[in-house]
């Protein structure tokens, strides 16, 4: 049976087709879920894709992160299950705290929306798997307030257990130590700034985002 | 009684503040002299029913904690007044 893959739609989401076409791109199947669905039963991995979630008032991600499947969502990761927040989506979980540390506005107040070169640091998570360390992909950058931030303490955590996923070659928002995606201690809840679904075609530019989506699925086949 | 709660939410020391600092910049630039820092954040002002001051504030602080303010990069200053 194809692996089945959860795409979370909140108000003001505006990626969720992008994700869909990208994992149907991988042969998987895909299926939009509502933010006031409770469940998600039947489905492989979760993608919380990008967008204004609510707006984005108050803070990206402070308000989505109290819709009623964000229950299901935190369940769902701490079962082991794989879950991938792509821009506005590693900002709601951030918010929720499935993920530590926060996204500021970015340095110089510019919002970016251009193509960045990544490194991947760690393999260990769910969307890098398949990646190797150190190689470099070209995925594109779409975001206001992409600049992580989180305490010295967290960020000695991170780096002591292999959870920075990937890394900016160059900074472009002034996010600590480079970090352009992070994971939770197990490796299974992922959320980067840059849109892998957007580099999933030479004809968008960029294929290097299908080896950080294979690797999602390869995760969830797993189960 | 109803209380009006003011919830000022702020960055916290040592967080980067890019819209302080750009206003923080752009002020000499407009003449203003003797500008020695500028520091952003919010204001929220909630009213709200309680039996007293004491939970009022708690009240507020509960809310700011949990929603108005992330506690990851900012803190917030609350003063309670009854209506």
């Amino acid at each position: 049976m194809a692996t089945t893959v959860g795409v979370v739609v909140f108000p003001g989401t505006n990626c969720e087709y992008d994700a869909v076409q990208a994992m149907e791109t991988l042969g998987a199947q895909a299926r939009l879920v509502f933010h006031s669905e409770t469940s998600l039963s039947g489905l492989d991995a979760i993608i919380l894709p990008g967008g204004f979630a609510h707006g984005d008032y108050l803070r990206p991600g402070a308000l989505a992160r109290f819709s009623p499947i964000m229950d299901a969502v935190s369940r769902f990761a701490a079962e082991g299950g794989p879950v991938v927040g792509i821009c506005n989506g590693f900002q709601v979980l951030c918010e929720a705290n499935l993920l530590p540390g926060a996204l500021q506005k970015n340095r110089g107040l510019t919002f970016l929306c251009k193509p960045a070169t990544l490194e991947v640091v760690s393999t260990r998570s769910v969307i890098t798997r398949n990646a190797t360390r150190g190689q470099h992909l070209n995925i594109p950058i779409n975001h206001f307030s992409g600049s992580y931030t989180c305490s010295i303490e967290t960020l000695r955590e991170l780096r002591d257990q292999d959870r920075v996923v990937v890394r900016y070659v160059e900074n472009p928002n002034g996010s600590l130590d480079d970090i352009a995606g992070i994971s939770n201690e197990a490796g299974n809840v992922v959320g980067l700034m840059p849109h892998p679904e957007r580099a999933s075609s030479e004809l968008l530019g960029s294929a290097d985002g299908l080896v950080l989506l294979s690797s999602l699925l390869a995760a969830a086949s797993v189960g | 009684m109803r209380y009006n709660a003011r919830v000022e939410v702020r960055l916290r020391p040592g967080i980067a503040d890019p819209e302080g600092a750009t206003i923080e910049r752009a002020l000499p630039a407009l003449g203003f002299d003797g500008i020695a820092s500028v520091k952003t954040g919010r204001c929220f002002n909630v009213e709200l029913d309680a039996s007293d001051l004491e939970a009022a504030r708690s009240h507020a602080a509960a809310l700011a904690d949990r929603l108005l303010a992330n506690p990851v990069i900012e803190e917030s200053i609350i003063e309670v007044t009854p209506l």
